[in-house]
């Protein structure tokens, strides 16, 4: 029996890697250093989805909510294996805390309309709150299931799972369609598959297509632009390379609910952690310098 | 959502495992206490669970003044759906202006499908939490005594303090071992209110097949010194060096990332963000570069010693004391200084 997956994706800036080379002068973070990566957790998710197909059949569909430029973890999905991709891009969406992710996410995949299994990276490094998966799921009135490390099995429509519970495990069963949040121990994500990239890399959304346009004609009148832009979407669209992008309007989504209307937690403050190296006492590493760190941690009861 | 209620008191939900609360729960009512303290309210303890009254006296003597204890065999095994009907039931019911959850492999389960169903706000793996009045840099409104949900962010490079104005409750999850825990007090006086919630069959949609718990082996929470291995130790013999250390100070021993997965030594003794978050009287970092994850889980130590033998490692940004060398000679002169303190 096949089974419809869709997994939820992330582009998020590396911050597993910040260094010290990633550090301004004052200590802040240069964000500009660090690339933008398919957060980690979501290739997990995508390869349980790939995994799923491979045994049972049925199709992948990757969703993204983000700028233009997160079409590029689309990309990768369809190299890796993915059937269809779609990204959910609309300036009305910016700011949006979980509560409204979440929401034009699960709206999006009510749209998709056909879906067994929603998969979801456990969270996204950026901001590790692990809200979304399970905030998905309230909406779309699925069952949950976070902290998956295995699927076990799929026997007429009910899942067996591993979930990690920190200090052990459990297997449950649970009935599709359900949600299920994925963590790193789950597998080794595949790569992308070289003929894939050969046949994907072209493949755009149409945003990319306009701003590649533009870019490529310089100072063209407006109307050979669009008729440009036409032209490209038109081809990508004959070789089955362009990639789907929605609109709020596209999901039919209640805009109070979306992007700063739909987010009940505000930022009201952010500081930087400031990295010194003015803050420790220098102790050198010889028998006598030693000496005095511990009867310093003595004296100040540190150390009984 | 609930409306501002800012006489609603602060509430914990008592994550309990097979009859025993776990840790973060009592550290989270002693928080509580303070917070309501603030704002003079009372702390109220959300208990479900099958056979649990006994420990609403455990949470009295820790800060709660009323505990809704909530009664089923159905609510025995943790499952979400039914937990979060509980919760927002008795949200409904009583409009507490705050509920915190434990940062939990199940208060993270939890807690977000509570808030999406309330559509209300919710903060992940709060680090700290004040009560202060805020005002709406945009409404120019002012907000009197909001919580101010503060939390590392961006991979822990910057500290965000989020706010809710008004979809209340204010609602947060806060990592196991952040806050203090205060030493309970038997004499304390509180209540025990009975709640029936209506548990469906439909509402339980897992099965329990089968369930493996490892017993907890390294206590590095409780430990008051901690020396802590990472990459930079080289090999799984001269973590014996660690060891060594550790034995002569009375100390646990713990470990970054690197060290783990380099198989030097146990995930169990694993410090930082994926790992156990400690705050020990003396935290020793040998080899250990610093990265961000690791940090997370040991920077509210109250006296951190590092050694590297780079003078750029991160970790020194953070330390008390820094010592550039090699640990495999700084170890052993540390060791006999200590077998040779006077006493």
């Amino acid at each position: 029996m096949p089974y419809d997956v869709v997994v939820c994706v992330k582009q998020v800036p590396d911050t597993a890697n910040v260094t010290a080379e990633a550090m301004k002068e004052d200590g802040t973070v240069n964000r500009a250093a660090l690339p933008a990566i398919f957060n980690p957790e979501d290739l997990n998710a995508l390869e349980v989805a790939l995994e799923i197909r491979d045994r049972w059949g049925g199709t992948v569909t990757v969703i993204s909510m983000g700028p233009p430029k997160a079409a590029e973890v689309l990309r990768d999905s369809l190299y890796r294996g993915a059937d269809r991709a779609i990204l959910i891009t609309d300036r009305r969406a910016a700011a949006s805390d979980t509560l409204a992710t979440s929401y034009i996410l699960a709206q999006t995949i009510r749209t998709i309309g056909r879906y067994d299994i929603v998969l979801c990276g456990r969270q996204a490094i950026d901001g590790d709150t692990a809200q979304v998966g399970p905030q998905i799921a309230e909406k779309l009135g699925l069952p949950q299931v976070t902290y998956l490390e295995q699927l076990v099995d799929i026997v007429d429509g009910q899942a067996r799972v591993r979930r990690n519970v920190g200090r052990g495990w459990e297997i449950v069963d649970v009935h599709l369609p359900a949600l299920f949040t994925v963590i790193s121990t789950a597998n080794q994500p595949r790569p992308p598959a070289a003929r894939r990239v050969m046949r994907f890399k072209r493949a755009r959304i149409p945003a990319e297509i306009e701003a590649e346009v533009r870019a490529s004609l310089g100072n063209a009148s407006d109307e050979e632009v669009l008729d440009a832009i036409a032209k490209r979407t038109e081809e990508l669209r004959r070789q089955g390379l362009l990639l789907e992008q929605w609109n709020l309007d596209d999901i039919h989504a209640d805009l109070n609910r979306c992007g700063l209307p739909g987010s009940p937690t505000k930022v009201f403050r952010v500081q930087a952690i400031v990295l010194t190296k003015k803050g420790y006492t220098e102790i050198p590493p010889t028998e006598e310098g030693i000496r005095r760190l511990i009867h310093e941690l003595v004296v100040d009861r540190t150390l009984g | 959502m609930i409306a501002p209620n800012r006489q609603g008191e602060v509430w914990v939900f008592a994550e309990q495992e097979d009859g025993s609360l776990h840790d973060v729960v009592l550290e989270l009512c002693g928080k509580a206490r303070q917070l309501a303290d603030e704002l003079g309210v009372a702390v109220g303890a959300v208990l479900p669970g099958h056979q649990v009254r006994g420990l609403a006296s455990k949470l009295i003597a820790h800060g709660a003044d009323r505990v809704y204890l909530v009664e089923d065999s159905r609510l025995a095994h943790f499952q979400t759906i039914p937990y979060a009907r509980v919760l927002c039931t008795l949200i409904e019911k009583y409009r507490p202006q705050i509920v915190l959850y434990g940062a939990t492999p199940l208060g993270r389960d939890l807690a977000p499908r509570v808030a999406s169903a309330m559509q209300a706000g919710m903060t992940a793996d709060c680090t700290d939490l004040q009560i202060s009045d805020v005002v709406d840099p945009k409404t120019k409104e002012l907000h009197p005594k909001l919580l101010l949900q503060i939390r590392p962010a961006f991979g822990g490079n910057i500290i965000a303090t989020i706010v809710n104005y008004d979809r209340w409750p204010q609602m947060a999850t806060v990592r196991e071992g952040v806050m203090p825990l205060l030493p309970p007090n038997p004499s304390r006086n509180g209540e025990v209110i009975e709640e029936k919630v209506e548990i469906d069959e439909s509402l339980l949609a897992l099965r329990l097949i089968e369930r493996h718990i490892e017993p907890r082996k390294v206590n590095l929470k409780s430990a008051r010194v901690i020396v802590a291995g990472g990459g930079g130790v080289g090999s799984k013999e001269d973590f014996r060096l660690i060891y060594e250390l550790a034995g002569v100070i009375g100390g646990a021993v713990g470990a970054s990332r690197a060290a783990v997965d380099s198989g030097f030594i146990g995930k169990e003794h694993q410090i930082g963000q994926t790992g156990t978050t400690v705050r020990p009287a003396l935290y020793i970092a040998a080899g250990i570069s610093g990265a961000v994850q690791h940090r997370a889980g040991m920077e509210e130590s109250a006296k951190i010693i590092a050694i590297n033998t780079d003078p750029n490692a991160p970790i020194f940004s953070i330390a008390h004391y820094g010592i550039v060398g090699d640990l495999k000679k700084v170890i052993p002169m540390m060791i006999k200084a200590l077998r040779e303190r006077p006493k």
